[in-house]
């Protein structure tokens, strides 16, 4: 057998092992683990294909950013394990036929009998081919709008999230900025009109009438 | 050698697995998220794939923006996952009802 087929073999049966355990697993702190582990081997797989930047961007955009929430906030929510396993394999007949039939089908028609996938040769890129020059070229060239609106994605993304967790707190004191700029004079100094001062009767005259 | 069709097998598989996950995982609001990735993660198996035995770059490119795309979803999901626990305590997909007529 090739090395490179012994490569497939290996990545493809540890992704769908840690795949399994990712929707098996009772923790979900192993849950996002275990998709790590499968988003790694992905990521090998990858390289196989020659596609170098997506591999190395998976890793990086994947695990370095996307996995790393998901443990924040796993970690931040207080889960009752015990409740959320609740009827849990409740649902695994339906699931695991409709999984089942899925694959089966799929098998049946990507098999290469039919579609002649098999006969498609496989690249035979030379040693000093860069992916992600040609990459490149391609997203700044044809691609370049949907690059932009793909950072606006982002940039929604930022503050939506921002938006969604941000909390007022009631001790906390702030000045509000809009009532600052709307401030008139009047509001700030008040003149009251008064009576002018009255005499009153002195002490002495009131303790003689007592007397 | 490893022709096209082991690869697109290997995506079925994984997509049959987040689906299977999505069944299982109905109390956990989490899960359910890793699995909506697991799927994703099998459809840029096969746009990758297919981008190699093609030799056409696109379907990379095309890729690279499910990654954005997926990176914005989770962020705004787990966003939401928060908002969520803080106002009812659980993260159990039967508990969100409160917009049933």
């Amino acid at each position: 057998m090739e090395f490179k087929t012994t490569l497939f073999y290996i990545f493809s049966a540890v992704t769908v092992l840690a795949a399994l355990r990712v929707i098996t697993a009772r923790n979900p702190v192993h849950a996002a683990l275990f998709l790590v582990l499968a988003f790694f081997n992905v990521s090998g797989l990858w390289l196989l294909l020659q596609a170098e930047f997506l591999a190395l961007a998976l890793i990086m955009v994947y695990v370095g950013a996307v996995m790393v929430l998901f443990l924040f906030v796993v970690m931040m929510l207080d889960i009752n394990i015990e409740r959320v396993r609740q009827g849990f394999w409740k649902n695994l007949p339906l699931g695991g036929l409709v999984g089942l039939l899925m694959v089966g089908e799929m098998a049946v028609v990507l098999s290469g009998r039919y579609f002649g996938l098999a006969n498609l040769p496989p690249q035979n890129l030379p040693a000093n081919y860069s992916n992600t020059k040609a990459l490149a070229r391609v997203l700044f060239t044809d691609y370049a709008y949907p690059f932009e609106v793909a950072s606006v994605i982002l940039l929604v993304g930022i503050v939506v999230a921002v938006m969604l967790t941000l909390r007022q707190r009631k001790v906390t004191k702030a000045m509000h900025p809009a009532d600052q700029v709307a401030v008139k004079s009047k509001d700030r100094m008040r003149l009251v009109k008064m009576a002018p001062e009255v005499d009153l009767p002195s002490v002495e005259a009131k303790q003689g009438e007592q007397a | 050698m490893i022709s096209l069709s082991h690869y697109l097998i290997l995506a079925a598989i994984l997509f049959a697995i987040g689906t299977v996950g999505i069944f299982l995982n109905r109390k956990n609001l989490i899960v359910l998220l890793m699995a909506i990735e697991l799927m994703l993660l099998a459809v840029n198996i096969n746009f990758v794939a297919f981008s190699h035995y093609l030799n056409d770059l696109s379907g990379q490119l095309f890729v690279f923006f499910i990654l954005v795309v997926a990176a914005a979803e989770s962020g705004i999901g787990l966003a939401i996952l928060v908002v969520l626990f803080r106002n009812l305590s659980s993260i159990d997909v039967e508990d969100i009802e409160s917009l049933k007529g």
